[in-house]
């Protein structure tokens, strides 16, 4: 059992026009087999909160607190997080020219444990994983994310999520720019993962499509760097239905 | 966010194609050849093939008088059919492929006190690499060494410098009729090596060369290889390897002059650039001459720059005399390992020294595989994870 514990997270970025404050006091809990869904419209904030916890250099944390079982993520570097238990699918994968998603996978899991994977097990886990997930085997002597596909790359996330198994997983807009296929798979493959890890899941999105498939327990409506409103699933129908003007209209 | 793509970077220098080349000769088989010191001037750096050059710190290597150093040759017991003799100053220019090309050549050929000669008998099959090793002890040496590889014979020959020199040779190279050659150039230097090469190679029909170059040493090191079809069917693959650090110079010029029919040329070039002033400069020049119809070339150069300040050059020029040809292509592109491919690596738990590895073993390892000499290809691993133990450690002294 593992508890990610948000309290009055501000967060702030430069800009060419000057430190521009974008978290302004975020406080939300976490456990281990929740999904909470972050819903919001543009620019509201939700994806500086998922770098802010993966610890992103370009967000500067002016105030507030960020544990995980206690332990204080904020003062952990980059690769410190992840050791830690923490994940984020990225929006926008990045392309690394040179190293093979295998390669790429191997050394991530071996810095994650701590050790090698035992290789008879890894390379099944890795095959099963890239099945589940209908990723074809000649994918893993592709260069990481390099001339993949907006599903392809989505994919490689969750694949990732289910081989490093963190206790926490922070999907940023997963759901965006996949056609209604790509994004069956990539829930399924989250419903999986959960299912066997139990990991905690924060699921930031701007669409109410993707809950169809992965059942949010929480929903957060996320507004100019805050949380807006709480509830439960209910409150992601009623988002569906009125959009955000509400909130914006207030905000 | 930002997305890195690195198949839209370009370098940062000249790109010419054919007539656009900034060359004052009208091609680039002009460019004078001569055993005659004097017919070159001494490099002010404002030449044309010298413009990127660090000429300061090359300067020993222009003036015209003996050296009194040599280089200490660690040679293995040579396999029947292949001998390593001396050779006399006016012998070692008769059998050189060609005169040198630069004051620096010619100032070695002249200066060298004769030549070594490696020759690979007729016929003679030779399975083991043949690997000599080079040390300098910190004097001016001139070198002069010719390869020849006598008509349908087969040999891996490894020539590994270390230690410290200014060193300044010639090396040709000759491939009699359906020969093959695989030659690797190793500059292990110390980091205070200065080096300035010329070798030039001469292909007779039918033969091959596989001309490895790996350059991690020196401070100053330029090294200027020209390829010459003398007979069709021939073919020639040019690989190099470098990775250069704050201080360290690394010049790779090329020339393949294709002036026969129905030969084959491939080259390839990636160097790896960390520390502020590291500093690589790449030229490959490809002639394809009026007569060298069905004439199959390409040439790339690959850079990835790992740290802000470093600087990369890279120009390749292609001059095409005739339109009869089967394929002629070049690429190049210098990127950098930026600061979000960092991010994504180290968010998954990859540490910042793990990562900086993976991604440069990542763009060296399809090019080493191409040397083909598996224990040079072991050691160069090794010698590519020291190199980037240094650059942490660089880098570590810089945030501190």
């Amino acid at each position: 059992m593992s508890t990610l514990e948000i309290k009055n997270l501000h967060a702030s970025v430069e800009t060419p026009e000057g430190t521009k404050q974008i978290l302004k006091g975020v406080d939300l809990t976490i456990n281990s087999g929740e999904t909470h869904a972050i819903m919001g419209p543009n620019g509201s904030g939700k994806s500086t909160l998922a770098y802010s916890l993966a610890g992103h250099p370009k967000y500067e944390i002016t105030e507030g607190s960020v544990t995980l079982d206690g332990e204080d993520v904020l003062a952990m570097s980059v690769d410190e997080r992840a050791k830690a238990g923490m994940f984020l699918a990225m929006q926008y994968p990045v392309e690394v020219p040179g190293v093979s998603v295998s390669n790429f996978l191997r050394t991530a899991k071996t810095a994650i444990d701590g050790e090698a994977p035992k290789l008879r097990t890894w390379v099944k886990d890795v095959k099963k994983s890239m099945d589940d997930l209908r990723m074809d085997s000649s994918f893993a002597e592709r260069n990481v994310n390099e001339g993949f596909s907006g599903g392809e790359k989505k994919r490689h996330e969750i694949l990732q999520m289910e081989l490093l198994a963190p206790k926490i997983a922070v999907l940023d807009e997963t759901d965006s720019g996949l056609d209604v296929d790509a994004l069956r798979i990539v829930s399924e493959g989250v419903n999986r993962v959960k299912d066997n890890t139990g990991l905690g899941i924060m699921l930031i999105t701007h669409y109410t499509r993707i809950l169809k498939y992965i059942q949010p327990d929480f929903v957060h409506v996320f507004v100019n760097g805050q949380i807006a409103e709480q509830g439960g699933r209910e409150l992601a129908d009623r988002l569906e239905a009125e959009g955000y003007d509400r909130f914006l209209a207030s905000a | 966010m930002t997305v890195t793509d690195h198949s839209r970077a370009t370098a940062d220098a000249a790109h010419t194609h054919g007539l656009g080349t900034p060359t004052p000769d009208a091609s680039r088989a002009d460019r004078p050849t001569s055993f005659e010191v004097d017919a070159f001037t001494v490099p002010t750096g404002r030449e044309e093939e010298w413009r990127f050059s660090p000429t300061k710190a090359l300067a020993p290597v222009f003036v015209d008088a003996a050296a009194d150093g040599h280089l200490e040759w660690d040679v293995p017991e040579l396999p029947a059919g292949v001998t390593l003799t001396e050779v006399s100053t006016a012998d070692a220019r008769e059998r050189s492929v060609r005169a040198p090309g630069d004051r620096a050549a010619a100032v070695a050929a002249a200066r060298a006190g004769g030549a070594m000669a490696l020759t690979i008998a007729p016929n003679t099959v030779v399975d083991e690499p043949i690997q000599i090793t080079l040390t300098g002890t910190g004097a001016d040496v001139r070198g002069h060494l010719l390869v020849e590889a006598g008509a349908s014979s087969e040999a891996t020959v490894i020539i590994e410098r270390r230690g410290t020199a200014t060193y300044s040779e010639f090396v040709s190279v000759d491939l009699a009729e359906n020969s093959g050659l695989n030659l690797v150039l190793l500059q292990l230097w110390d980091e205070d090596a200065v080096h300035a090469g010329e070798v030039v190679a001469r292909l007779g029909r039918d033969s091959r060369l596989r001309g490895s170059v790996v350059t991690l040493g020196g401070k100053a090191v330029r090294l200027n290889t020209s390829a010459a079809f003398a007979g069709e069917g021939a073919s020639v693959d040019l690989f190099g390897l470098y990775f250069a650090d704050s201080g360290q110079h690394q010049e790779h010029q090329l020339f393949v002059d294709h002036a026969v029919p129905r030969c084959t040329s491939r080259v390839t070039y990636k160097g790896a650039l960390a520390g502020k002033t590291a500093r690589t400069v790449w030229i490959g020049d490809v002639l394809i001459r009026k007569e060298a119809e069905e004439t199959d070339t390409y040439e790339l150069n690959r850079n990835l720059v790992l740290t802000d300040g470093a600087r990369a050059d890279s120009v390749p020029n292609l001059e095409i005399e005739t339109g009869e040809i089967a394929g002629a292509g070049h690429a190049s592109a210098t990127g950098r390992f930026d600061d979000e491919q960092m991010f994504y690596l180290r968010s998954r738990g990859i540490s910042e020294d793990e990562a900086r590895k993976l991604v440069v073993r990542g763009f060296f390892a399809d090019l080493i595989q191409e040397i083909g000499v598996p224990t040079v290809e072991e050691s160069l691993m090794k010698a590519i994870d020291l190199e980037l133990e240094h650059v942490n450690e660089e880098l570590a002294e810089e945030q501190a």
